[in-house]
């Protein structure tokens, strides 16, 4: 056809070509005028006019159909410069310090994309060995919107300038006329930011700083001569605690978590150390240590002089001392504690939870006495965890009802809510002409000062901290101010009239002292500098023949009278972070309560009230009273507690700190009382506890306090039963077959799984287990775990991944299944961390309809989210109950108001992890995350992942190392050497006969006592035909 | 089919009934406007689903957090009223496929309702597996369907999906065996339709039924081998819905008794229920003489006699429990018997094991008022018995630190009140719009049973069935 010159036309139109023909040539339909004129005015000379109506058409309708679909577009504005070392998706690690008052910790600060997400401990700090719930909890305080946004006046937002002109205007007319200025503090770690409050005094003469201490141990510095001595307990052979929970909330609990821990660890191999310290406690309440000791007994708070002279005298008349006096009290244990304390000496530790000072000076004597001083007590290197001074407090109160007061600034002090006699000092505050407060929010104090200059999070701030002397630890910040806050330190310095910059005043103080501006870089990079500086000490041996007149003046040997007993929750503590939903909803490690404080009775007392015991069901509302003043709170009967003893925590009932905290609980600090001018956190006064004839909900993720005597659940033994056989305690059921008893575990279906590369495990040690509950937190802040409120709790609902189980031991026979119900009155109690077991046999995976639930290749039983379907038949067929369903869509709902409903509380979540959605089921996925960045990490450099290079965030957070995670592939990975010694030990598997083969092993719990009767082996032959 | 019925045998229909008598009593109901008995329950039922419709909306709207389930009790009421109504589904296959394999002329009156009652239940259940699921839009991935994943299967381990397939088949095969049973009835219909539009859809669906021998044989070819399909599907489907359970390692739930023991639970309230509803329509549609006091005699015989192995499957768990030495499976008994929810247990006990036995008296077996309170307790105990396998295991299995509570809601409730509404709504239009007894089969066993069977119609033959105008 290439030679083909023959035109086809297509009409007489094209033949004649005619000018209206030629307009139209080029279109399809040339002959429709009107669609050409119509054609010609919306699209410029083109024939495909209707072409373009269906593609729009189309296009619209797929348009909308999609808008429909697709989740509505978020705004994300990409960096214009881009900072130097913030790489998306790549974590940056800074050391900081956590200070909360006394409450001090080295800490390394994940970051992602400049938020601040994760704390763990800092391990370049030789004080901080682990962190507690409420340092991991710290990194959402950061996140809380409802802390203030910059400075007001009068409750009215206002700007830093005008703010400060007029303090300095009012200060300097206060100070003009003389007038007495206080600066209202909790215990200040800083030793810089003393030096500031010391400039400020320099340009304000008048001014005096009032320290004191919502957990005030006043009465213990006092009998230490203005000191806190070191304890170590590493050191200790013999414990014997008096009312101290000092794994949960004594002074520095994670230190001497950490110490403790060491005195337990035993080992089965070979050769292993089979040696651990006995620890005696004696307290009111059932505390987490008492929970955690070998011998444990009661007294009433009105006895705790006598108990402390009475050891006194017991020693001394064993070690050849002089007695000194005092009514005898005779307690459970108590005999043999003396002998204990006499056999080790020197290594013994005998502590305090007093708070007066006669007590206190007792106790030195003791331990003097045993020679403790300059072994597990150095005084010589003084820490700074509480420097709070109630006699300074109080004179400050009585001044201010007075109108002796110029001018106040509370610097992160909360005293009208902390404060036993903080009404009294609500009500003298509008006396004080000048009110300023540095808290971070508008709380009970903040409120009713007339200047809130709101101090900026540790996590937006400079600072440092002297924990002990001569140790130092340093804050930077890992973000810029979030709101239009100020540190504390900056203010004060403004209103001393100098120039108002910390972070130089902080940085030329340091370059100064560590000798250049090199040094203090690598400070702030470490995080730490830790010269040391001991020094030579005299046991302070003063008053002891005082104290004793004030112990038997103030005490009481025998008292049938209801006492009230005021303690701090391990998880809570002094509330100052009671708006941190993560620490509301984490359950307080003995009662196993959250969202709120409750009225603590033994089961005895309960039955003296006429208030059963309940199981699972609502509880009783009473009102106690002390005094006249009374709360009405939830009823628990506390196994373990002294009898005709109410205990009530403090740390709750805040009326001012947020939507989480407020109207949580009731506020017991203004039932404290006084001893030798020192708050005594119990009263012995007039104690009234009836019930209101109304039912009370308490929100507890457990209810059921026993275990039933069910041996595969927890095994437990005494160490000389451990001493002879290793594997003393462990519980191994046979099955009988056909061919003779097999163990339980050989019998299977299963072929088993084969890991060809890593084989992911765990080993927890229910012997160093002290059930303080950071992993738990931690894996919240890892994980990106909901927070489900109250109501949500009681319905038995909270997500929590991991929990720790805490069991009481039961007086009944094995038999009387009804009786192993109720606790002992004074039990045995054992904490076991329970998550996933990652089993090898997975109820779960083999029940799920769509594979949502699957093994890996390197033994971690992973959930899909994607995949699931919500039939919640794996969380059933889960024997160890780990599995958490999403029963609503817990993010962005309005009756889950936490974290995860608004943008700023958002922040906090971890961008490695998926936050789930409305029905599907969720658990443990030993932060398969973590794995994944390692491995690829450790594939960067070319090699495989060493041991500790991955860690869990649960594992990573044990302050006592109780929880192992590694490689079980790996023969020289510290969980395969501890398998390796255990197999044939103490490790076991939870209920191992159903044959699910976990990977996460636990190790037999060992007490520190002598063996007990036979009754409980003939049981165990009982249960071993099971 | 020509059926020899021994004449010692006690009259099956009653009342002197000829062929037409039939026809007309059954068709009476379907061509006439609908009486005022069924507008009020018909309209009672339409509320009753309205109420459930709007908790099972709210339930999926909000999620299923709305019921009172928690993190140890996963599954409470929704399984219990899956399990419950999978059950009661069993009667009608029972009855068409078993009883027609056996000969059981008996059934013949009963059988229709009886088919209709099983699709009704087991679309109830199915309400139920779509409800308890957390994200319920999703349903169709426990289907093995094609999907963009590559090579992504359900899990052929799980007993859910077996569950899918089991309900799904006896759904399906019980709907066309229920189908085809109709389509001879609904041609008389047909045949004596006055309105234009009763005739299209009655003539629709009986898709040209002619009354040929031919066509007659090729039914009986088809419904015999329908009924042999339907068979083991009686056993399969509840041994599956068993599996459930059995197959777990939860203590109370991992039994091998349960095949057997559920199969004859399901039985047990499938014929209870039928009992329940056919008392009520025989009053209703006046239908005395096709379901008569022997119906409800067999009936009763058959509700004793899986009662009574329901009892001794109860008794069997305890004795395993107890011979086993497993201390979670004896826990797991004891607490079901004296622990928090004893009365559960008991309630269960009384309403199944022990009313049943009642029946061994004959005059209660022949009361109506006795026989329809009698088959309502044995349901109620049914239901308890799946809420005691279920939550009673769950709520204190192997940690004591998980042991918990669980609480219906008003949704858990009006869910379940749903069901009933969906249930009652169906019947009842089935009972208005579709002919209640099976006419053909009716006829079929009247010949020289009825006693006043009129003389001249002896002559009409052995032809045993045939289309009556």
């Amino acid at each position: 056809m290439e030679n083909n010159t023959k035109r086809y036309w297509r009409g007489i139109e094209e033949l004649t070509n005619n000018a209206e023909f030629v307009k139209y040539a080029h279109r399809e339909f040339g002959d429709a005028p009107s669609e050409n004129e119509k054609g010609e005015a919306l699209i410029d000379g083109t024939n495909t006019v209707r072409r373009d109506f269906l593609k729009v058409l189309g296009f619209g309708v797929s348009a909308v159909a999609l808008a429909a679909c697709e989740a509505p577009v978020k705004k994300a504005i990409p960096y214009l410069n881009k900072p130097e070392d913030v790489e998306p998706t790549i974590a940056n690690w800074y050391a900081s310090t956590f200070i909360d008052g006394g409450d001090y910790a080295s800490v390394l600060v994940k970051t992602r994309e400049g938020r601040p997400i994760k704390i763990e401990v800092n391990p370049m700090s030789s004080i901080t060995k682990g962190i507690s719930a409420r340092v991991h909890a710290s990194v959402l305080s950061l996140y809380d919107n409802e802390k203030l946004k910059g400075a007001t006046i009068g409750g009215k937002p206002s700007d830093w300038a005008t703010t400060d002109k007029e303090i300095i205007a009012e200060l300097g007319k206060v100070s003009a006329r003389g007038g007495q200025i206080r600066i209202v503090s909790n215990t200040i770690v800083s030793p810089t930011t003393k030096k500031v409050i010391s400039e400020f005094i320099a340009k304000h003469p008048t001014t005096k700083l009032v320290t004191y201490d919502a957990n005030s141990v006043s009465g213990l510095i006092q009998a230490n001569g203005g000191i806190l001595p070191s304890y170590n307990f590493s050191k200790a052979k013999t414990i014997v605690s008096i009312g101290a929970d000092f794994l949960g909330t004594w002074l520095a609990a994670d230190e001497f978590s950490e110490q403790w821990a060491k005195t337990r660890r035993v080992s089965s191999a070979e050769g292993g150390n089979k040696e651990m310290s006995r620890h005696y406690q004696f307290e009111s309440i059932m505390s987490m240590t008492g929970a955690n000791a070998d011998y444990r007994s009661t007294y009433k708070p009105s006895q705790e002089g006598l108990v402390v002279t009475s050891l006194y005298n017991a020693l001394a008349s064993k070690l050849g001392a002089t007695p000194i006096g005092g009514a005898s009290i005779k307690i459970d244990h108590f005999d043999k504690a003396v002998s204990d304390l006499v056999a080790t000496k020197a290594a013994s530790i005998v502590v305090s939870g007093s708070n007066d000072p006669a007590v206190q000076t007792v106790v030195i004597a003791i331990n003097a006495m045993l020679g403790a001083y300059g072994n597990t007590i150095d005084a010589g290197m003084p820490s700074n965890y509480r420097q709070g001074s109630d006699a300074e407090m109080t004179s400050f109160i009585n001044e201010a009802k007075a109108g002796q007061i110029g001018a106040v600034i509370f610097y992160n002090a909360n005293p009208v809510y902390n404060h036993p006699r903080g009404a009294e000092l609500a009500e003298a505050l509008p006396k004080i002409g000048l009110t300023i407060s540095t808290n971070d929010r508008a709380d009970e104090t903040g409120s009713l000062c007339k200047y809130n200059t709101p101090d900026s999070h540790y996590l937006e701030s400079w600072n440092d901290a002297e924990p002990k002397r001569g140790f130092f630890s340093f804050t930077q910040p890992t973000i810029s101010t979030i709101f239009k806050t100020r540190q504390a330190q900056s203010s004060l310095l403004t209103w001393a009239g100098l120039n108002g910059d910390y972070a130089t005043y902080l940085e030329n103080a340091w370059s100064s002292t560590l000798g250049g501006k090199s040094a203090w870089s690598k400070a702030l990079h470490d995080g730490v500098y830790e010269p040391g500086a001991s020094a030579s000490f005299n046991v302070p041996q003063t008053g002891l023949a005082d104290a004793v007149v004030s112990i038997s003046k103030n005490y009481k040997a025998n008292s049938d009278k209801m006492e009230l007993a005021i303690y701090e929750k391990v998880i809570m503590g002094t509330g100052s972070q009671a708006n941190n939903p993560w620490l509301q909803e984490c359950p307080e490690p003995v009662s196993k309560a959250c969202w709120g404080n409750y009225a603590m009775v033994s089961l005895a007392t309960a039955k003296k009230l006429g208030l059963d015991q309940e199981i699972e069901l609502d509880t009783h509302e009473v009102e106690v009273s002390v005094n006249g003043k009374s709360v009405k709170l939830p009823f628990i009967v506390q196994p373990g507690q002294a009898n005709d003893t109410v205990a009530i925590a403090i740390g709750y009932g805040r009326t001012k700190a947020g939507k989480s905290a407020n109207e949580v609980g009731a506020n017991i600090y203004p039932f404290a009382s006084v001893i030798n001018g020192n708050i005594a956190f119990s009263n012995t006064g007039d104690v009234q506890v009836k019930a209101t004839g109304k039912s009370a909900q308490i929100a507890r993720t457990q209810t059921h306090n026993t275990v039933m005597a069910r041996e595969a659940v927890v095994q437990e033994t005494v160490l000389s039963a451990y001493k002879k056989n290793v594997e003393a305690g462990r519980f191994k059921p046979e099955i009988s077959t056909a061919e003779g008893k097999k163990t339980a575990t050989d019998i299977s279906l299963w072929n088993g799984h084969k890991y060809n590369n890593h084989a992911w495990g765990m080993v927890i040690d229910l012997n160093t287990c002290t059930g303080c509950s950071a992993c738990v937190v931690s894996c919240n802040a890892e994980n990106n775990i909901a927070v489900v409120g109250r109501q949500e709790v009681i319905n038995r609902r909270e997500m929590h991944w991991m929990r720790i189980d805490r069991y009481y031991s039961s007086d009944a026979d094995v038999e009387d299944v009804k009786g192993l119900e109720y606790a002992s009155e004074n039990p045995e109690v054992v904490f076991q961390p329970m998550l996933c077991q990652h089993c090898n046999n997975a109820p779960c995976e083999t029940v799920c309809p769509v594979l949502a639930t699957t093994h890996s290749s390197e033994g971690l039983n992973q959930m899909t989210y994607n995949r699931c379907i919500g039939t919640r038949y794996c969380a059933n067929n889960c024997p160890y109950k780990v599995r958490r369903f999403n029963w609503f869509r817990y993010y962005q709902t309005d009756e889950y108001d936490f974290q995860f409903n608004n943008d700023l509380g958002r922040m906090v979540i971890n961008p490695d992890v998926t936050v789930r959605s409305r029905g599907v089921m969720e658990k443990c996925s030993m932060c398969v995350q973590r794995i994944q960045a390692g491995k690829l990490e450790a594939k960067k450099e070319k090699r495989r992942p060493k041991d500790g290079d991955i860690q869990t965030a649960c594992s990573q957070s044990c302050p006592t190392n109780a929880i192992t995670f590694g490689d079980m592939n790996d023969e020289t990975s510290e969980i395969s050497k501890l398998l390796e010694a255990e197999h044939k030990g103490r490790a076991f598997g939870v209920i191992e006969e159903i044959n699910v083969k976990p990977n996460i092993s636990y190790l037999v719990k060992i007490r520190n006592k002598d063996e007990k009767v036979k009754k409980e082996e003939a049981a165990v032959e009982h249960k071993e035909h099971a | 089919m020509s059926h020899v019925v021994s004449p010692i045998r006690e009259t099956l229909v009653s009342g002197g009934k000829s062929y037409h008598d039939v026809t007309n009593d059954i068709c009476k109901q379907v061509e006439g406007e609908p009486t005022k008995e069924w507008k009020i329950a018909f309209g009672v039922s339409c509320l009753v689903f309205a109420y459930g419709a709007y908790c099972l909306g709210y339930t999926w709207w909000q999620g299923i957090g709305v019921w009172g389930l928690n993190k140890t009790v996963g599954w409470a009421w929704d399984i219990t009223n899956f399990v419950w109504w999978v059950g009661i589904g069993h009667a009608g296959t029972l009855i068409s496929a078993v009883l027609l394999l056996f000969r059981q002329k008996w059934r013949t009156s009963i059988n229709r309702s009886a088919e209709a009652m099983t699709i009704f239940a087991v679309l109830c259940a199915a309400s139920f597996i779509l409800a308890h699921m957390g994200r319920p839009w999703l349903f169709h991935w426990a289907l093995p369907l094609p999907n963009t994943f590559g090579s992504l299967w359900v899990n052929f381990n799980s007993p859910l999906v077996w569950d899918v397939f089991a309900i799904s088949t006896y759904l399906s095969v019980s709907l066309v065996f229920w189908y085809l049973g109709l389509v001879p009835d609904l041609a008389t219909i047909r045949d004596r339709a006055q309105t234009k539009a009763s005739k299209f859809w009655y003539g629709a669906f009986s898709l040209g039924w002619n009354g040929s021998a031919k066509t007659w044989a090729r039914y009986e070819y088809v419904s015999l081998i329908l009924a042999g399909i339907s068979t083991p599907l009686v056993l399969s489907v509840h041994t599956i819905v068993s599996m459930d359970f059995a197959t777990s390692v939860i203590p109370g739930w991992h039994t091998t008794i349960f095949p057997p023991y559920f199969v004859a639970g399901a039985i047990f309230s499938g014929f209870a229920m039928v009992q329940s509803l056919l008392l009520i329509t025989r009053v209703v549609f006046k239908l005395e003489d096709y379901i008569t006091i022997e119906h409800i005699e067999m009936m009763n015989i058959i509700v004793t006699v899986t009662g009574s192995i329901v009892g001794i499957a109860y008794l069997t768990e305890f004795f395993i429990a107890w011979y086993s030495g497993v201390e979670y499976e004896s826990y797991c008994f004891i607490n079901r018997a004296t622990g928090p929810y004893w009365w559960a247990y008991w309630m269960m006990m009384t309403c199944n094991v022990i009313s049943p036995q009642l029946f061994w008296f004959k005059k209660i077996r022949q009361s109506i008022l006795v026989s329809f309170i009698l088959s309502v307790v044995v349901n109620v105990g049914m239901w308890f018995e799946r809420f005691v396998i279920i939550v009673s295991s769950l709520h204190r299995d192997y940690l004591p630190s998980s042991w918990a509570m669980f609480t219906p809601t008003m949704y858990d409730i009006g869910d379940y009140i749903f069901s009933f509404g969906l249930f009652f709504t169906l019947f009842f239009l089935f009972a208005k719009f579709l002919p209640v007894i099976n006419m053909f089969e009716v006829k079929s066993v009247m010949r020289g049973v009825s006693t006043n069977f009129p003389a001249k119609k002896k002559s009409s033959g052995d032809k045993s069935k045939e289309t009556v105008h």
